[in-house]
């Protein structure tokens, strides 16, 4: 047992030392990974940046109706009856024009333009949460109320939220796929240095097998390696996204302010961040590892 | 200890180098291989720690079928084996000191213990002060005698050594035959193929001759 960590130990130790020692080309294997690894990691945190900021407009997935601009109360009162009595709807909230309006005056830069008008261009409203959160529901109503004489206008958030929600998923599979293809490619390149490595190492390869070491004892620095060499690239794209994120926020800030919003795009959770690291780490070993499998059966000492 | 019987070995597409060797080594001999260089002396030596493997017949090496061995166990039976290389396969991109460590960090020995193992081979070859000197930097009898002690370094019972003395001036050569008889005084079991007869007859040991492949005499010490 101590022999074997001791093997660990040292094999560990020579990696580092090659890595150090390389300068150079260790390096630019570890910012090749870095470099390619930060576009998916940094297109994640932009994701998921825009998905809560469009999250947080359209949450809860609603149905609002909008009546004509010359309906009157009686219409208003008969509508609510009928939505009321209808098993579908879970709770209705009448919104009368003049409420609109101060709601809106409310709202960051528009009490300038409310004030401007000469009179009030909004119309009764009413906002029905359903039962059912089924988007197929919603839509169903909101085609019914369309079809009503004194209903101008409907209309669904069920379908933005799915829309954004679609949207969503297409932008993280399309991160996933880059990921992917990306991870192919690092693995290549992990297994070229390795390839260099063992290359440079023949005589000392030849030797050890030759007066008794294991495969896995001549194996173990150049895994480590790999994995070392892998476990800086995730470190590297971490820091190249944190670092582009900080760039991109000075001017978000300056942008959502505008906006009467403090918004700006959040580093990867500690989770996403950790998996970064472990997916670089992991590609480094399995380069190292097909590497090693592929050039050490080849030196067979004569 | 080393037990060879109708040994034969052919390499791809070539003639048989080896033609049905049967000879057996008692544990603690001193044996001196000899032929012209073809004979098949340095794939008789092969054959033992399973650099390679014969084409019909069996090779059992302490008590092992070294013929039928899974690659798996072949490190296992080359470190209790000291091999000493017709071209040394020295490490020139370290010290003399670190060509020693090498088979010592296999084993998985504590440094210290693997230190004092390390300087113990070089005083027995003469080479004690010279540990931080590059093998390049060393004569060829010195270079020699390096790899010797890289062969001893892990204490093994059997010590293997192809043309040791190739490449030597007379005095180095018997510097380093020297070397050899020494360890065999202290037990170890020594093979060294050599073409060089007028060294070998001073000694009086046991003396294999190898020509075209078939051990034609076998001449007790």
């Amino acid at each position: 047992m101590r022999a074997w960590l001791r093997h660990h130990r040292m094999a560990l130790r020579a990696a580092l030392g090659k890595l150090a020692g390389q300068k150079a080309g260790g390096m630019i294997s570890a910012l090749v990974i870095g470099v390619a690894l930060s576009l998916p990691a940094g297109g994640y945190a932009l994701l998921e940046g825009l998905v809560s900021l469009a999250g947080g407009v359209a949450l809860e997935p609603q149905v609002s109706v909008f009546l004509k601009a010359d309906a009157s109360k009686a219409d208003a009162d008969k509508l609510a009856a009928r939505l009321k009595a209808d098993p579908r709807v879970g709770g209705v909230r009448f919104v009368p024009r003049e409420e609109a309006l101060k709601e809106l005056q409310g709202e960051d830069g528009l009490s300038d333009v409310v004030a401007a008008l000469d009179r009030n261009p909004l119309p009764d409203a009413f906002v029905i949460r359903t039962r059912d959160a089924n988007p197929q529901v919603q839509n169903a109503l909101a085609q019914e109320l369309r079809g009503l004489p004194s209903v101008s206008h409907v209309q669904a958030d069920a379908l933005w939220a799915q829309r954004l929600a679609s949207l969503a998923r297409l932008g993280r599979l399309a991160v996933l796929l880059l990921a992917a293809l990306l991870a192919f490619g690092l693995v290549a390149v992990t297994f070229n240095t390795i390839r260099l490595q063992i290359l440079t190492q023949r005589d000392e390869i030849e030797v050890s097998k030759l007066i008794g070491a294991t495969d896995a004892y001549i194996r173990r620095p150049f895994l480590y390696l790999g994995l070392l060499q892998g476990l800086a690239g995730g470190v590297l794209a971490l820091g190249i996204v944190w670092g582009g994120l900080g760039l991109l926020n000075s001017e978000v800030r300056v942008l959502a302010q505008t906006y009467g919003s403090s918004f700006e795009f959040g580093f990867l959770a500690r989770g996403d961040a950790l998996a970064v690291m472990l997916f670089a780490a992991g590609l480094g070993w399995l380069g190292a590892s097909l590497s090693v499998r592929r050039y050490l059966l080849e030196i067979q000492p004569k | 200890m080393i037990s060879f019987s109708s040994v034969f070995k052919r390499y791809r597409g070539g003639q048989d180098v080896l033609r049905g060797v049967s000879l057996k080594v008692g544990a603690g001999e001193l044996v001196f291989v000899t032929g012209q260089s073809g004979a098949g002396k340095s794939t008789l030596l092969k054959l033992i720690p399973a650099i390679e493997r014969p084409s019909a017949g069996t090779v059992i090496v302490n008590g092992q079928n070294v013929s039928a061995l899974k690659p798996s166990a072949i490190p296992f039976l080359r470190r209790n084996l000291g091999l000493v290389f017709q071209d040394q396969k020295l490490l020139y991109d370290r010290s003399v000191f670190d060509n020693l460590m090498l088979p010592l960090s296999f084993s998985g020995l504590a440094p210290k213990e693997a230190t004092r193992r390390a300087r113990a081979a070089l005083d027995k070859v003469g080479l004690l002060g010279r540990e931080k000197a590059n093998p390049i930097q060393l004569s060829g009898g010195e270079q020699q005698r390096l790899a010797i002690a890289r062969a001893v370094v892990n204490r093994p019972a059997v010590l293997i050594a192809d043309e040791p003395t190739a490449n030597l001036d007379a005095e180095a050569a018997q510097r380093v035959l020297e070397i050899f008889v020494a360890f065999n005084q202290v037990g170890v079991t020594v093979l060294v193929a050599t073409h060089d007869m007028a060294l070998v007859r001073r000694y009086g040991t046991r003396v294999l001759r190898l020509a075209a492949g078939q051990v034609t005499e076998d001449v007790p010490a």
